[in-house]
């Protein structure tokens, strides 16, 4: 009978034991806490989102929202419409990205293709890193010491363009810089087997290999400067009417809108305002989108 | 023939060629010159090319100019607030008041707006970083692969909200929504000096408080962001090395994951410090001013450095004025420059390990 037993019992205690309950709580723990977090991020997006839209939507279909500005109707008069603003914003967006996007993508070609770790290499990369956390307000001070206080220029939409430029140059950069370093070495290489100058290998090859993803870093860094408010305060004034001159009078900008109904107590300023941030998160989404699907086009991948 | 190739190359257009049978037969002398300089260009005689000239000059000068660009940001603000310094009665930084509409008796003091700036900057990182270093360990090591693209990209889309709409959406519907906590906070945390009644409405909303949750939710994605992606890169062979010790999914995170991310996740949250020390329009909406003292509460209303300047904005008609915002403007960059520069060392002190 003895033996049986003895026979029965394992030769040595088993090499793995279960996890204590210790551990299996810490674990469980953890891994709730871990989800919570990212449910607790969701919600925000998500509230905003939803916010922005049911409040926005009335005013956007109304027939007139795209095709009219808000010239000439008082403060409680409901009707009208955001294409001034839009105007507005789409220009002085396209005026930034013109300054922007060669200086960034030069800037990008340095850091990847001229500098050889050099000193100048260190201190770009770091002032572009510095660039990019300078806040926008402060970016429109110095348009303002700059183009106003001490070249004496009036306060104009290009000026805000200027301070825009600030603030896209370093997303450009990155982006740009990201796109070219994984450009092949291989096609480089080969283009120089072939006796073309290094200029050209870097406008003929490099660039055009790497170009949607350029393309894609430049949209997602318009996006996000459209929706900068700051600069619009203290370098142009709102105008409700429409106004093409860059260089000249106060432009209507949809944060600007924004900014300017939140005086106004009326139902027909709160569909303004309200209008007004869907039509910007609309513009922003179509730039990201759009972002997105030239990005599928790309032939060099980033990881 | 079986030696030509260990022969140097210069001997080879020798005599040597003669007796190479498979070549075609070198004739005529032009040819042979031609076929030596492509193979070996004489020395000192490098083309150069007007293109390449001219494209390096314009990539060299595009990255001077951004050094050039960040010096000219630090010396025009100097430059345009010191008139409006020289006139004013108190001392800049120690001073709380901020009287500029007279232009002959300025006072303004950037103290109380410092340390409002300071108070709800810190308060959003306390909220902000728990949450993103929760989300950045399920992107990393929770979340299968099929997911975790997709969710980091949520996440980032957080960022692509405009400043102008968060303080919209805090102002309007946040802070109704959130205000019997504030008021339960301020009922029976009141003895605490964070929840102590302050200057601002407790359930109005426009407080330190809920603009400070509103900035923890701006900030969440660039923390996030920068933690995930040094969390992602843990050498794979140090979890798979704390698998085979039986480690549960936890402690691989625990012991692999959290000391190798660390540096990362701090200089993260530094950068999002820094995105929350320069925020304006979010608080600009959201802050009520007052004309009441400072009093470290939560419940405190006041304006940060940067909301300041963007309230003022009606007064950017002289450069004296303008001067006293431009003064503010600088403390609030050299601010941030500090903040940034210093996450951003470590960063790079990390990845040169």
């Amino acid at each position: 009978m003895t033996a049986t037993t003895d026979l029965d019992r394992p030769v040595k205690p088993p090499t793995f034991e279960k996890l204590s309950l210790r551990r299996r709580t810490t674990d469980l723990t953890a891994t709730v806490l871990v989800s919570l977090a990212v449910l607790i991020a969701l919600i925000p997006l998500v509230w905003v989102i939803a916010t922005v839209i049911a409040k926005g939507l009335p005013a956007l279909i109304s027939p007139t929202w795209f095709t009219h500005s808000f010239s000439g109707l008082s403060a409680a008069s409901s009707g009208g419409g955001i294409y001034h603003a839009l105007i507005g914003s789409i220009l002085q967006g396209l005026v930034c990205a013109v300054l922007s996007v060669p200086l960034g993508i030069f800037v990008a070609i340095y850091l990847v293709e001229y500098a050889t770790g050099g000193r100048l290499a260190r201190v770009t990369t770091f002032m572009v890193d510095i660039l990019s956390g300078v806040p926008s307000i402060v970016a429109a001070l110095f348009i303002y010491a700059l183009w106003v206080a001490t070249f004496g220029f009036p306060k104009s939409a290009f000026a805000v363009s200027l301070a825009l430029v600030l603030l896209m140059v370093p997303v450009v950069v990155r982006s740009t810089e990201e796109m070219l370093r994984i450009v092949p070495m291989d096609l480089r290489e080969a283009s120089y087997a072939l006796g073309v100058p290094k200029w050209k290998t870097i406008a003929r090859i490099v660039i055009p290999t790497a170009l949607p993803g350029i393309i894609t870093g430049v949209m997602l860094a318009l996006a996000r400067v459209l929706g900068e408010t700051a600069p619009l305060l203290i370098l142009v004034g709102y105008a409700p009417f429409i106004n093409f001159n860059l260089f000249d009078g106060e432009m209507g900008t949809l944060p600007g809108v924004m900014v300017a109904e939140m005086n106004n107590p009326t139902a027909a300023g709160s569909d303004r305002i309200w209008g007004a941030a869907l039509t910007l998160i609309l513009l922003i989404a179509v730039l990201n989108i759009a972002a997105k699907i030239i990005g599928h086009f790309s032939s060099v991948r980033a990881k | 023939m079986s030696d030509a190739p260990t022969r140097p190359r210069a001997d080879a257009s020798g005599p040597l060629d003669e007796g190479a049978g498979g070549g075609p037969p070198t004739t005529s002398p032009p040819d042979r010159t031609e076929a030596k300089i492509a193979t070996q260009p004489p020395p000192g005689k490098k083309v150069s090319r007007p293109g390449d000239r001219i494209f390096s000059t314009l990539a060299t000068s595009a990255s001077v100019f951004i050094t050039v660009l960040i010096a000219a940001i630090g010396i025009f603000l100097v430059w345009r607030a010191v008139p409006a310094l020289q006139r004013n009665q108190v001392n800049f930084l120690t001073s709380s008041v901020w009287n500029t509409t007279d232009i002959n008796d300025m006072a303004f003091g950037v103290l109380d707006l410092f340390q409002v700036t300071v108070l709800v900057s810190f308060f959003a990182l306390l909220l902000a970083m728990p949450v993103a270093l929760g989300i950045a360990i399920f992107i990393s090591n929770y979340a299968p692969a099929r997911v975790a693209r997709p969710l980091a990209y949520v996440v980032d889309l957080l960022a692509a909200v405009p400043s102008i709409v968060y303080g919209l959406w805090g102002l309007l519907v946040f802070a109704p929504a959130i205000s019997p906590f504030a008021v339960w906070l301020n009922e029976n945390l009141g003895w605490f000096f964070l929840f102590s009644t302050g200057s601002g409405s407790v359930a109005g909303g426009g407080t330190i408080f809920t603009a400070g949750i509103v900035l923890a939710v701006m900030i969440l994605p660039i923390i996030t962001a920068v933690s995930r992606e040094v969390f992602t890169q843990t050498p794979v062979s140090h979890i798979e090395a704390a698998l085979a010790l039986g480690a549960t999914r936890w402690e691989v995170v625990k012991t692999t994951v959290l000391p190798f991310g660390r540096s990362g996740y701090i200089s993260g949250s530094m950068l999002g410090l820094g995105r929350a020390l320069g925020e304006t329009m979010a608080l600009y909406m959201i802050l009520r001013t007052t004309t009441q003292p400072f009093s470290w509460s939560l419940f405190d209303g006041g304006s940060t450095i940067a909301s300041k300047i963007a309230l003022g904005y009606a007064e950017f008609n002289n450069d004296i004025q303008a001067g006293a915002y431009i003064a503010a403007g600088l403390v609030l960059f050299i601010l941030t420059f500090v903040v940034n520069a210093t996450a951003r060392a470590a960063v790079a002190g990390r990845k040169a390990k």
